[in-house]
């Protein structure tokens, strides 16, 4: 995204408030991974490592805040998956915090107690989660109850095997 | 054709894999199967296929080959079908690729769909990576949608909206008139969007601004509804309603009521409000506070409610979760300009924060320390900053050291003199942590402390036995050996003191190093020369200058033959040197950019004195400190004067003239009595 001047009495930065959101395990595996921004690969992957490697040798009772370039990543641990979240550096990190969180519960409430297994074998459902939660970097509903009942209902749209195999494609 | 094994028996397998190599393999021949599966353009099996490729894609596989396969997917009719296509465009595709552009046509097709969960997802895809062009194509859609009555939509395509703006702000305009009773709502999921698109459309346009101000009454109404309503069991986050839309309002509410006296006093109450009454015993609660604390610090808010901001973040500061003290901090350190007393009110708990275990809250409260240092608190401040200088991690050293130096240079007295050269030295023995342009500032520093001079000569002496690589040492170091090497080897020391032969041997070793820049064996070469009348060991450093008479470094070679001259013409003084004669070097830098041309240095002195120029070493001064002029000036005092001279410089930098006139009144008694 661009930085565009602006005439001085308006904010500077007109970039989204999230810039990315990484799963990944305590052996630094990748388990999600949503990009609020344009990237190349090359990037991503530089990021990615960048992360995993920072965010795990973090010491176990540091705060969960980290400066990275121009962002401010959030972290936080849940069971063996860290979530790590970048914002922009005039956000608010401990609504960042609440927003990670949230995003646990939704998981956990459609999972049912969840576990690292259940993102690993169902990892488009997490994507489908995090897209009724979060979209172009913005949170996009902050009812929890309203998107598991969305993410419900489309499954529920989701053909079966025979209706699947029985409908025609175009 | 077997089918393809399905997706979680893919993943089971993957992960059964004991190496890389067998993981690579497995992955491969997966691979080939679904590319001939995509030859064949297998309808049925497509989706599982393309599953399994954004699997193996984020195992950091490359998965291109399934570009258009996602496309075939967000085509087909089949919702299972456009799930995971419009999943797959937003992970293997991006707006810089043309091949992205071939999804226009279905997302514009999805936006009408008749199930509104497949309009979500042309929604939420457009609005995650939606190119230019698309948005250009697509937003009068998304306009569309932002009028309907269906709430899910609503939601989506304001946030959608948001992101066509970002793309294509000319198409802002177009948005407005959709926006008139978007606060009207009751649904959170549009509130909370409408507030990011209406934040959005503020920040961009100072005519949108000014427009939407009139919504600071409805915006204040609802945030009141949020605190005072009951519990709402859709919204509510440990006792507190819907803090991501409280959050968002006051952001808004931030950006109407800056520089605007009517706006900011029309939300004065309701801040007071919610900074008194949000509970803060857990993480969403102060998330809210602290946002309230950055609203009231931004708006034109009464000198009360600033107040009870500042107070907040001093709160915050002795809270035991360390995220909060980490945000006080960070907060304080923005607000110090604005209101430098209000926060000087905390400074001890500030400077508690420098002894945290914490790294990231430790670097703040040093910033932050550094911010409140003035001339009241110069010693305890240094105290404890030099305390801190000494005991911190290596990656903080760099930055607390220039920060020491700073503060001592503009709040240093005369009376704290030994306080600022312990501090300046501290930065100095700390490494290579102090600028290069830092040092004719710390040599002046140590001349100026003249009862500190043994201690200091002795201490980087030392240094330099230790480490001869961080050039700013090596070369304060240097010149003080220059300078006081009588005092190094006399025995004013209360360590072993070193003999002659072991300094010009430290000095000597300075000049042959790799490690020496340039600028660095100057300095040495005319320390070995000064030592020249303090020690004995005379007819050592005439041959070492004679060998670097004939250097390749041109700095280098000047210096020396200069030296040698003054051996050949002037040695005769050395001996019974005139004590009436002042022998004055003069060094000129120049730290800019453009190199000074048709440098002329002249000097006047009061009329019982006489002055005797020699040439100077060149009349270019190098830029970026690269190189200095030297020039001898030679002083007789026969009424033995306290020494004044006023000196002019004259030079051509950038193209013009310049002029600069001084008078120089501080020479060391040494010089002239």
């Amino acid at each position: 995204m661009c930085l565009i001047v602006a005439p001085s009495d308006l904010l500077v930065c007109l970039c989204c408030q999230m810039r990315f959101l990484l799963l990944f395990s305590r052996q630094g595996k990748l388990r999600l991974q949503k990009w609020f921004t344009p990237m190349s690969d090359r990037e991503k992957k530089k990021i990615i490592r960048d992360m995993t490697t920072m965010v795990l040798a973090r010491q176990p009772r540091s705060c969960n805040f980290l400066h990275w370039k121009d962002l401010k990543i959030i972290y936080k641990r849940y069971a063996s998956l860290y979530f790590c979240l970048a914002i922009e550096s005039q956000e608010n990190e401990l609504l960042a915090l609440e927003v990670i969180h949230r995003y646990v519960e939704l998981l956990d409430k459609y999972f049912g107690n969840v576990c690292e297994l259940d993102i690993i074998f169902n990892f488009e459902k997490a994507y489908f989660i995090l897209d009724e939660f979060l979209m172009g970097g913005e949170i996009q509903e902050t009812s929890k109850q309203v998107v598991n009942r969305c993410i419900e209902s489309s499954d529920m749209l989701q053909e079966t095997m025979e209706e699947y195999m029985s409908k025609p494609a175009f | 054709m077997p089918a393809p094994i399905r997706l979680r028996e893919l993943i089971r397998t993957i992960r059964t894999a004991r190496t890389q190599a067998e993981e690579r393999e497995m992955i491969q021949k997966e691979c080939a199967a679904i590319r001939s599966s995509f030859r064949e353009e297998d309808n049925t099996y497509r989706c599982r296929n393309v599953a399994k490729l954004l699997y193996m894609h984020m195992l950091g596989y490359p998965a291109h080959f399934g570009q258009l396969e996602c496309l075939k997917l967000i085509a087909s009719q089949k919702f299972t079908d456009k799930r995971i296509g419009y999943l797959g465009a937003m992970l293997l595709l991006d707006e810089r690729q043309d091949v992205h552009l071939l999804m226009t046509n279905c997302i514009k097709n999805d936006l009408n769909h008749s199930t509104q969960y497949v309009q979500g997802l042309a929604l939420c895809t457009l609005g995650c990576m939606g190119s230019s062009e698309m948005c250009r194509d697509l937003a009068g859609e998304v306009e569309k949608l932002l009028k309907t009555s269906n709430s899910y939509l609503r939601k989506k395509a304001a946030l959608c909206a948001v992101h066509v703006i970002r793309k294509v702000p000319e198409l802002m305009e177009m948005f407005l008139p959709a926006t008139k009773n978007l606060l009207s709502e009751k649904n959170h999921g549009v509130l909370h969007t409408s507030v990011v698109l209406l934040t959005e459309m503020c920040e961009r346009s100072p005519d949108m601004l000014a427009h939407f101000r009139k919504l600071v009454p409805q915006l204040v109404r609802i945030l009141k509804n949020l605190i005072m309503s009951g519990y709402s069991p859709e919204h509510d986050v440990s006792g507190i309603s819907d803090p991501f839309l409280q959050v968002r309002i006051l952001r808004l509410l931030r950006i109407l009521g800056k520089s605007d006296d009517d706006s900011s006093e029309a939300m004065n109450d309701i801040l007071a409000q919610v900074a008194t009454n949000t509970e803060t015993s857990k993480n969403v609660g102060n998330a809210i506070l602290y946002e309230t604390v950055l609203t009231i610090m931004d708006i034109k808010s009464e000198s009360g409610l600033r107040v009870l901001a500042i107070n907040i973040l001093g709160r915050f500061l002795l809270n035991n979760d360390k995220n909060i003290r980490y945000v006080a901090l960070t907060s304080l350190l923005k607000t110090v300009q604005t209101d430098h007393n209000a926060v000087q009110r905390h400074r001890s708990t500030i400077v508690d924060c420098l002894k945290d275990l914490d790294v990231s809250i430790k670097r703040r409260a040093m910033e932050l320390s550094f911010a409140l240092v003035n001339g009241n608190n110069i010693r305890g401040m240094m105290k404890e900053l030099l305390y801190f200088l000494d005991s911190c991690d290596p990656e903080f050293k760099a930055d607390c050291a220039s920060g020491v130096f700073l503060a001592a240079e503009k709040y240093g007295t005369d009376s704290l003199t030994s306080l600022h050269v312990t501090a300046v030295l501290s930065c100095v023995l700390a490494g290579s942590y102090v600028r290069d342009d830092s040092v004719p500032n710390l040599i002046q520093l140590i001349t100026n402390s003249v009862e500190m001079h043994a201690y200091t000569v002795q201490r980087l002496y030392k240094a330099l036995l230790d480490d001869i690589s961080q050039q700013p040492l090596v070369q304060v170091a240097s010149w003080c050996i220059g300078e006081y090497g009588d005092l190094l080897v006399s025995g004013q020391c209360e360590e072993e003191e070193p003999i002659q032969d072991e300094v010009l041997d430290v000095l000597e070793g300075l000049l042959v190093s790799n490690l020496s820049t340039p600028v660095t064996r100057g300095y040495a070469l005319t320390a070995i020369m000064k030592l020249s009348t303090r020690f004995s060991s005379v007819n050592r450093i005439k041959k070492v200058v004679s060998i670097y008479g004939s250097s390749i470094d041109v700095e280098l070679q000047q210096r020396a033959v200069e030296y040698n001259a003054l051996f050949k013409k002037y040695d005769h003084m050395r001996a019974n040197p005139n004590p009436n004669i002042a022998v004055i070097t003069i060094h000129a830098s120049n730290s800019t950019e453009a190199e000074m041309t048709d440098f002329v240095f002249q000097a006047a002195v009061p009329k019982t004195f006489q002055l005797q120029l020699l040439s100077p070493s060149s009349n270019v001064v190098p830029a970026l400190n690269q190189g200095t002029v030297t020039q001898v000036i030679r002083v007789l005092n026969p009424q033995k004067q306290q020494l004044r001279m006023r000196i002019k410089l004259t030079y051509t930098h950038k193209g013009s003239p310049v002029q600069d006139l001084a008078e120089v009144n501080n020479f060391p008694p040494q010089s002239w009595q």
